[in-house]
C-alpha cells in the first residue's frame, strides 16, 4: 500500500515484576485502519498508553513519520499528530462540548497567555477560526446540536463522538480510539462504523483496540493480535481469523 | 442603621481584597491540588515593594497619583517573578511527589519569603506616606472614602477581568482544561507546566495589587501582615469552594461582612447591661448597668473569631464549601 506511518521496534514494559510488553513490533501503514485486539489483560491499552506517552517504556523505539517519537512529553506527542480517545471516556466534563473541541485546537495554535490578555487582532481572528471548526467538528462527528451543552450531561454515545471530535480537532495523523464501541448498542455501534469509515474516507489513519471482533474484522485493513505482551499475529482480517495462534488464545488449547 | 451601613462599607472593601488574593489561593489549587502557603507572602511582599518605592519617589515632586501608579507597577512584575520562582524551583520538582511534600515545602516558602522581607525592610512597619489626599463621601450617616472606593471599583474590575480570562479566552480554556484532568489536557497537547507557571503568576499578580491596597486602606505594611490576610483569603477560598473561581469571589466578599457587622455588633450584643432584667437582681453589677455602666463580654477584637467561626459553621454543613462541587469526581 503507502508509506509507513508508525513503526514500533521491540516495546517492552514492565510494571514491577509483571512483563506487559515484550519485544512488540509493528508497522501502521498511512492510510489503514489498523486493529489490535487480543484477550483482556493482553497489553492493548498499555501499549497504547506507551504509544501516546502516558506510560514511559522500558526497551525499544517508536518512529512517526519516519523520525523517532519523543515519548516523554504528551504534549510532544500530540503536536507530532498522534491523538486518542480513552477506553473510559476522559472529556472536560465541567466545559461546553465546543469547548472540549476547542482544547483540541491547542495543539495547532498559539495560544499565549499575553496574546489573550492584550486581544490582538491576530488572537481574535485565530479564535474564531478555532471556534469555527470547532463546530464544524462537532458537526462531522453528528453531536453539532450539543455544542453549548456540558460535557457531562452528554449521553454516552454522544460523549464518545465528543472525544473523536476532540481528537480529530489536534490534526493528527493517526488517530487511536481505545475500545471506541465499549458499552454501546447495536445502533450506535453501527453509526461508529460510519463514523470511522468516514475518517478512512478522509485519509487519516486509524489504530483501533477493540473487544468487539466483529467490528474489528470487519472494518479494519490489517490486524495484530496480542497475548500476554506479545504479538503472536499481524496480518489481514482473514489471516487472522484462520491463525490457529489466535484461535488458541481466545478460546484456548483444546484438549485433544 | 447607621452602623449596619458603615459595617457594610468597610465589610465590602477588607471583602474585595480578601476575594483578590482568594483567587491566587484557588487558581493553583484548581490546577495542582496545591495549597499555596506562600501566596499571603507574595502579596506582603507586592505591598513592601510598593511601599518602597512610593515613599522614595515622595519627595520627587511627582503628581501623587503616579507616584502610587509606579509603586503598583513595580509591585506587579516583583510578586509574578516571585510567583514564577516559586512554581519553578520550589513546586516543580515536586510535582509527582506525595501531596504532603509540597504541602510542607510552602510553608517553608512562606517562612523563607517572611524573613526575607525581614531582612530587606527590617521589623518596623513602612508606613503610607500622606501624600494623596482621602476625601470622604458621606452615604446617609455613613462615610465611604476615596480609598474604599477605589479599592473596592478596582478589586471588582481585577475579578471580572480575571472570569474573563479564565471563561472566555483560549489560554482560559486551557487552564480549565489542565484543572479538569492534567494527563488529558497534555495529550491535547497543553504544555501543562506552562499552565500550572501561568496560574501561578497571574495569582501573584492579583495578589501584588491587593496587596498594595490593604496596605494603603490601614495605612501601613509590614512583613508579618502577609500570615492573616494569607489565612483570611485562604478561608474565603475555603468557604466558596477551593478550586473555584466564583467560589473565591463570594467567599471573599462574605467573610469581610461577616467580619466587619460581627465587629460592629459584638460588643452590642454581648453587653451584659442590654439583656433584659440585668439592672434588676444582678447584685453590683446590676447597680453599675443601672447607672449606665456596661459590661461587655466580647470586644471587637473578636473579629477574627467571625471570621472563622463561619468558616467552621460552612464546612460543616457544606463541606465542600458554598460553590463546591464534589470532590468524589476526582478519582
Amino acid at each position: 500500500m503507502s508509506a509507513v506511518l508508525l513503526e514500533a521496534r521491540g516495546i517492552g514494559k514492565r510494571f514491577g515484576g509483571v512483563q506487559a510488553l515484550k519485544d512488540v513490533s509493528l508497522t501502521i501503514k498511512s492510510g489503514e485502519i489498523y486493529g489490535l485486539i487480543g484477550p483482556n489483560g493482553a497489553g492493548k491499552t498499555t501499549l497504547f498508553n506507551v504509544f501516546t506517552g502516558l506510560y514511559p517504556r522500558d526497551d525499544g523505539e517508536v518512529l512517526f513519520g519516519g523520525s523517532p517519537l519523543h515519548l516523554e512529553s504528551p504534549h510532544e506527542v500530540a503536536a507530532a499528530g498522534i491523538a486518542r480517545t480513552f477506553q473510559n471516556i476522559r472529556l472536560f466534563g465541567n466545559m461546553t462540548a465546543r469547548e472540549n473541541v476547542m482544547v483540541g485546537r491547542h495543539v495547532r495554535t498559539r495560544a499565549g497567555v499575553v496574546g489573550a490578555m492584550l486581544r490582538t487582532r491576530a488572537e481574535r481572528t485565530e479564535e474564531t477560526a478555532i471556534r469555527r471548526r470547532a463546530d464544524e467538528l462537532l458537526h462531522y462527528v453528528g453531536i453539532a446540536d450539543r455544542a453549548d451543552d456540558l460535557a457531562r450531561h452528554l449521553s454516552y454515545g454522544d460523549q464518545r463522538r465528543l472525544e473523536i471530535a476532540r481528537a480529530l480537532a489536534t490534526e493528527p495523523k493517526l488517530l487511536a480510539l481505545d475500545e471506541p464501541a465499549a458499552g454501546m448498542n447495536a445502533t450506535e455501534t453501527a453509526g461508529l462504523r460510519d463514523l470511522i469509515e468516514g475518517l478512512r474516507r478522509d485519509g487519516l489513519t486509524v489504530l483501533l483496540i477493540e473487544h468487539d471482533v466483529k467490528l474489528v474484522l470487519g472494518l479494519c485493513d490489517r490486524v495484530a493480535v496480542l497475548d500476554y505482551g506479545q504479538k503472536i499475529a499481524e496480518d489481514v482480517p482473514e489471516a487472522v481469523r484462520a491463525n490457529p495462534k489466535v484461535i488458541e488464545a481466545y478460546l484456548g488449547t483444546s484438549a485433544h | 442603621m447607621d452602623i449596619l451601613l458603615q459595617q457594610i462599607i468597610n465589610g465590602l472593601t477588607t471583602g474585595s481584597v480578601y476575594a483578590v488574593v482568594a483567587l491566587g489561593y484557588t487558581m493553583v489549587y484548581g490546577v495542582i491540588q496545591l495549597i499555596n502557603f506562600a501566596h499571603g507572602e507574595v502579596v506582603m511582599i507586592g505591598a513592601m515593594v510598593a511601599f518602597s518605592i512610593i515613599t522614595s519617589l515622595a519627595g520627587s515632586g511627582m503628581p501623587p497619583l503616579a507616584i502610587v501608579l509606579a509603586g503598583v507597577m513595580a509591585a506587579i512584575p516583583a510578586c509574578m517573578a516571585i510567583g514564577y520562582l516559586l512554581e519553578r524551583a520550589a513546586y516543580r520538582p515536586l510535582r509527582h511527589a506525595p501531596r504532603l511534600a509540597p504541602l510542607i515545602t510552602a510553608i517553608g516558602m512562606s517562612i523563607i519569603l517572611q524573613h526575607a522581607a525581614l531582612l530587606i525592610w527590617g521589623r518596623n512597619p513602612l508606613a503610607f506616606p500622606q501624600i494623596i489626599e482621602n476625601p470622604s463621601f458621606s452615604i446617609g450617616s455613613a462615610a465611604i472614602s476615596a480609598v474604599q472606593i477605589t479599592i473596592i471599583l478596582l478589586s471588582l474590575l481585577m475579578m471580572a477581568g480575571l472570569s474573563w480570562f479564565v471563561y472566555r479566552t483560549r489560554f482560559g480554556i486551557a487552564i480549565r482544561a489542565t484543572a479538569e484532568n492534567v494527563h488529558v489536557a497534555s495529550l491535547m497537547g497543553i504544555n501543562a507546566n506552562r499552565v500550572i507557571a501561568a496560574t501561578f503568576v497571574i495569582g501573584a499578580g492579583l495578589g501584588a495589587v491587593a496587596g498594595v491596597m490593604y496596605g494603603s486602606y490601614y495605612g501601613i505594611a509590614h512583613y508579618t501582615m502577609g500570615f492573616t490576610l494569607g489565612l483570611k483569603a485562604f478561608s474565603a477560598a475555603v468557604l466558596g469552594g477551593i478550586g473555584n473561581i466564583a467560589g473565591a469571589m463570594l467567599g471573599g466578599l462574605l467573610l469581610g461582612l461577616v467580619e466587619a457587622l460581627g465587629t460592629g455588633y459584638i460588643g452590642d450584643f454581648s453587653d451584659l447591661c442590654r439583656w433584659p432584667g440585668a439592672s434588676e437582681g444582678m447584685g453590683w453589677m446590676g447597680e453599675r448597668c443601672a447607672d449606665g455602666a456596661h459590661f461587655v463580654v466580647f470586644g471587637s477584637n473578636y473579629q477574627d473569631v467571625f471570621a472563622f467561626l463561619m468558616l467552621i459553621l460552612v464546612l460543616v454543613f457544606r463541606p465542600s464549601g458554598l460553590l463546591g462541587e464534589r470532590v468524589s469526581e476526582r478519582a
